[in-house]
């Protein structure tokens, strides 16, 4: 069962081939016997997902369930759920529990879907491997000595390792679209605004979105379908209509104009990677569309651009841990200031701090106009990059990330971690949509030389401002004509 | 040396919507702590801020009250620091972009001129929450702070000045001025003791003539017109004694402590925080709709200045009288139905300044508690006017009505049968009566010269008015005891 993709498990128990309890005690007892290895997941919530099971199948034996009533679903740990923990991979929020629920995960659940848990993630999702996590780095399923990207990481490993058929996760600056690559995965990010940030604990809001992840691009439509739409909860959420995005996923691509940034494959991109993705253009190519060589100009102030702006709202939004009303508060504190500087000293890891001080200091006096203005000056210009090549072709096409995933330990430095992100972090920038999909297993380059034929990579693919259908259908119909989404890791098979 | 004072005012005024600026939770005052304040007020991880329309509108009604332009875009800033009040570690306020632009107040001084104070801007802001010191009990309350949240997020509109106010009489009328207008447009009841209003005062001095400014102090929180007086004094003084003795002024926050009745150091410009400003990512940029303004334009009542001007022009009243009972809207009002009922504007005015608000501020009583309703006194006055009662009774009548021992004027005066006697044969013989009884009077009255008779003619009209119980017209008896005396 757990190799099904979530679009089969929905045929599956709507032929009544199994029951959603039957799924759901399945699933759990894989997690109970492999999320050991894998640290997939912060929190299970294995009681609550079977008393919410045999509720479904109840609710379908009535006939009264709707299409995606009793599938397992899992969330990353920055989705407030009521009643459960929601630690953000923090020690800072290990004993936070919110007394609400995200809005999609309110959608989710009023979709009948069933979360299994909370998944693991960089501590608020700061990073792009998942060493950064209070509760320790997850592995990946390819090969436990790689990470799993992040900082989604949890929730590309589950679903990977056949722990969950579908997760969410959140992008800041690809932290859906790489790990999925790393994982083997779909992973869409939404067009800002086209999804609820309400109930999302907040890394640097301007750039924040969910989105799904799952095995394929049909499966992320469907979810789509569920999480999309306007909130009136969050002001930057866009009041406009939500389409079906199934309806096009088998749309014909003869004639997709398709623009290869010369950005996007020039030095830093690994040789693997990047015959992966030409294999996956020809295959495109043979599905009718047409290749240009397009330019992104200002591609390579991305990820300074971005290193400005992210700490800066993060600074800002982390104020909030302070020990005073919630989350970690230290031991006998002397007085406030005590309390402030020791609760944030134990409750935040190093990564978080780094940012923390970073943004703090590009928003002082000063300070301000030199980076954070210069900074959004050119965000301007990336998003203009994009408007215009969207001019002349339909959708963009790249690698995900430089390398397939790396070794757990193997970015000592966090600049070089940063550029891990160097062809994701410019879609937050300019708010776009982007998706990654499955083309390829290639060399990791693991740090002690041995080979590794087999870490999977991910074609990255861009669309103007509220094209997700088009990206999904884009994706689907090189899901249709290969099998790589097909591809499952060793530690996934039914034996384990 | 003589020393010219300046003064400018950020006047904080809580804006009276419902719910709070950014959440739908209450702002009704002095609840159980924490009992209005909802995960959003608490910045609870992954909630995010709406903004409330009413805020907005009310921003703007303010702009338009005092002529200011309105921008089409404002934005929100984060204003960034710590806090234990502060529940996300920063205050949702607006620096660069604000809602209202450059306008100006109109103020009344001590001597009845006008004087204009031009407003900087007028920004939106939501208030922080409250620290609570006061001794907890128990085992763990030692030495513990409380943090009540009711009031986090109460939207407030600050209203900067420009340093234009040159006393603290300046200054203490710009408040009040403003208090006026925002009680006038309904967009805050400015009770300053709860605060609903409050200020903060900034003060230099210079030498008379010098342009540039002296160095100023920022006097923090201050929440009374007689404390925004007296703390100016204060400051004035300690800023100019300082200088002449060859010292400097800093510039620094200070705080108004009224039972010292000094000004305190707070803290020093070095100590002062970097606040980071930067626009709220959570907040889309404000855009106003001509339409919309226009609209809210359009609903403005009459303001305070607006009425002085009509009290004056069209209703003859002076300046003074015009000042006064336009500066708070029940007053004005309250006036106007006097007005509309008994058909006289001078009547009206002197009664309500006179009668009604003396008896007011003998008992502590506002306008709106006034046991004496408009439609009661304005026929009471028409009863004068009709010369059905005079003036004498006429306050007998106003105490009764006060003291709620009838519904009207018209019912008091039958009861108390204080209607005036006009009929010329009643008075005559109560004159005769008199003159009968007062052979000694009578006598002096007539051997005096006829310069001195005017004052002597006082007792024989005390008399006659005694006689008929206050109602005799005054004028009658006058003119007939006149007649008879002089023979």
């Amino acid at each position: 069962m757990h190799e099904k993709t979530l679009t089969e498990l929905a045929d599956g128990l709507a032929a009544g081939e199994f029951s959603s309890r039957e799924l759901i005690e399945s699933l759990l007892s894989r997690i109970k016997r492999l999320d050991g290895e894998l640290n997939s997941f912060i929190t299970v919530t294995g009681d609550q997902a079977l008393a919410a099971a045999t509720e479904a199948d109840a609710l379908r034996a009535r006939g009264e369930a709707g299409p995606l009533a009793g599938l397992p679903i899992a969330l990353k740990d920055i989705f407030c759920t009521r009643g459960v923990r929601t630690s953000c991979g923090s020690r800072m929020l290990d004993n936070f529990i919110a007394p609400y629920d995200a809005t999609v995960v309110e959608k989710l659940s009023q979709a009948g879907l069933i979360s299994l848990g909370k998944t693991n993630m960089d501590e608020f999702a700061m990073g792009s491997s998942n060493e950064s996590s209070f509760y320790g780095p997850v592995k990946n399923p390819w090969d436990l000595n790689a990470v799993p990207g992040g900082s989604s990481g949890g929730s590309a490993a589950a679903v990977a390792a056949g722990l969950a058929p579908a997760a969410l996760g959140t992008d800041t600056g690809g932290s859906i679209r790489q790990p999925a690559a790393f994982c083997g995965i779909t992973g869409l990010k939404p067009t800002y605004g086209r999804v609820s940030r309400y109930g999302i604990i907040a890394y640097a809001s301007s750039l924040d979105q969910a989105g799904p992840m799952a095995y394929t691009a049909e499966d992320c439509a469907l979810l789509m379908n569920v999480i999309a739409g306007h909130d009136a909860r969050d002001s930057t959420s866009v009041p406009r209509p939500v389409p079906d995005y199934r309806a096009e996923l088998n749309a014909p691509l003869e004639g997709l104009k398709i623009g290869l940034p010369k950005e996007y494959f020039g030095d830093g991109l690994d040789s693997g990677v990047e015959n992966a993705v030409r294999e996956a253009i020809k295959v495109y190519e043979s599905l009718g569309a047409t290749i240009h060589e397009v330019s992104l100009p200002h591609t390579h102030l991305a990820i300074p651009a971005y290193y400005v702006i992210a700490p800066a709202e993060a600074s800002s939004n982390l104020s909030r841990f302070d020990g005073v009303r919630f989350g970690h508060r230290c031991e006998n504190p002397s007085d406030l200031i005590d309390l402030y500087k020791r609760s944030r000293a134990e409750g935040f890891g190093d990564e978080v701090k780094r940012r923390i001080l970073m943004g703090t200091h590009t928003l002082s006096e000063g300070f301000f106009d030199a980076y954070y203005k210069k900074a959004q000056q050119v965000r301007r210009l990336i998003r203009q990059d994009f408007l215009d090549a969207f001019e002349n072709v339909d959708v963009l096409m790249g690698p995900a990330a430089p390398t397939a995933a790396f070794d757990l330990g193997a970015q000592k430095d966090p600049v070089s971690m940063y550029l891990q992100d160097i062809y994701t972090i410019a879609i937050n920038l300019a708010g776009i949509p982007g998706i990654s999909a499955p083309v390829g297993l290639v060399d990791g380059r693991p740090t002690d030389g041995r080979p590794t034929d087999g870490r999977p990579t991910g074609l990255q693919i861009l669309g103007p401002h509220f094209s997700e259908a088009r990206l999904l259908n884009v994706a689907h119909q090189y899901q249709q004509a290969t099998t790589w989404h097909r591809q499952r890791p060793a530690f996934a098979k039914e034996t384990r | 040396m003589q020393w010219e004072t300046v003064i400018g005012l950020e006047v904080h005024v809580q804006l009276a919507t419902r719910s709070k600026i950014f959440s739908g939770a209450s702002t009704a005052f002095g609840a159980e702590p924490n009992t209005q304040a909802c995960a959003v007020d608490l910045g609870l991880p992954g909630v995010l801020p709406v903004l409330n329309e009413g805020a907005v509108a009310m921003a703007v009604q303010f702009g338009l009250g005092i002529n200011a332009e309105i921008p089409e875009v404002s934005v929100f800033d984060r204003k960034n620091y710590f806090y234990p009040d502060l529940p996300k570690g920063y205050q949702t306020s607006q620096m660069y972009h604000p809602i209202v632009g450059p306008g100006e107040v109109e103020i009344t001084l001590e001597d009845g001129d006008t004087k204009r104070i031009r407003v900087h801007h007028a920004h939106l802001e939501e208030d922080a929450g409250k620290s609570l010191h006061e001794t907890f009990t128990g085992e763990m309350g030692q030495g513990m702070t409380g943090i009540d949240l009711n009031r986090a997020g109460t939207p407030l509109l600050e209203i900067v000045s420009e340093p234009d106010m040159r006393s603290a009489g300046e200054a203490v009328a710009y408040l009040r001025a403003i208090h006026a207008i925002v009680t006038y447009l309904g967009i805050s009841d400015g009770n300053m003791a709860e605060g609903s209003m409050r200020c903060d005062v900034n003060v230099s001095v210079r030498p008379q003539g010098q342009e540039a400014f002296g160095t100023r102090a920022e006097i923090k929180n201050v929440n009374s017109f007689r404390f925004v007086e007296r703390a100016i004094a204060f400051e004035v003084e300690r800023q100019i004694e300082l200088l002449e003795d060859g010292g400097k002024v800093v510039q620094e926050t200070r705080l108004y402590d009224p039972d010292a009745d000094e000004t305190r150091s707070m803290r020093t410009k070095e100590e002062a925080n970097d606040y980071r400003y930067f626009p709220c990512p959570d907040l889309l940029p404000v855009k106003l709709e001509r339409d919309y303004v226009e609209h809210l334009r359009a609903t403005l009542p009459e303001l305070p200045a607006e009425k002085r001007a009509r009290f004056q022009n069209e209703l003859g009243l002076s300046a003074y009288d015009a000042g006064v009972l336009a500066a708070s809207r029940p007053m004005a009002d309250y006036f106007e139905r006097v007005k509309e009922v008994c058909g006289d504007a001078k009547l009206a005015a002197n009664w309500v300044q006179g009668e009604l608000s003396g008896q007011l501020n003998r008992e502590n009583l506002s306008i709106d508690d006034s046991p004496v309703s408009a439609e009661q006194l304005g026929e009471l006055i028409r009863r004068v006017m009709d010369d059905t009662i005079n003036g004498k009774a006429a306050k007998q009548v106003f105490q009764a009505l006060w003291n709620g021992e009838g519904d009207s004027a018209d019912e008091i005066i039958e009861a108390k049968g204080l209607k005036q006697v006009t009929d010329t044969g009643a008075i005559e013989g109560m004159i005769d009566q008199v003159i009968s009884d007062s052979p000694k009077q009578v006598a002096q009255y007539r051997e005096a010269a006829p310069d001195k008779r005017g004052k002597m003619i006082g007792y024989f009209v005390g008399q006659v008015m005694k006689a008929s119980r206050g109602t005799a017209n005054p004028q009658q008896v006058n003119q007939l005891l006149k007649e008879k005396l002089d023979g």
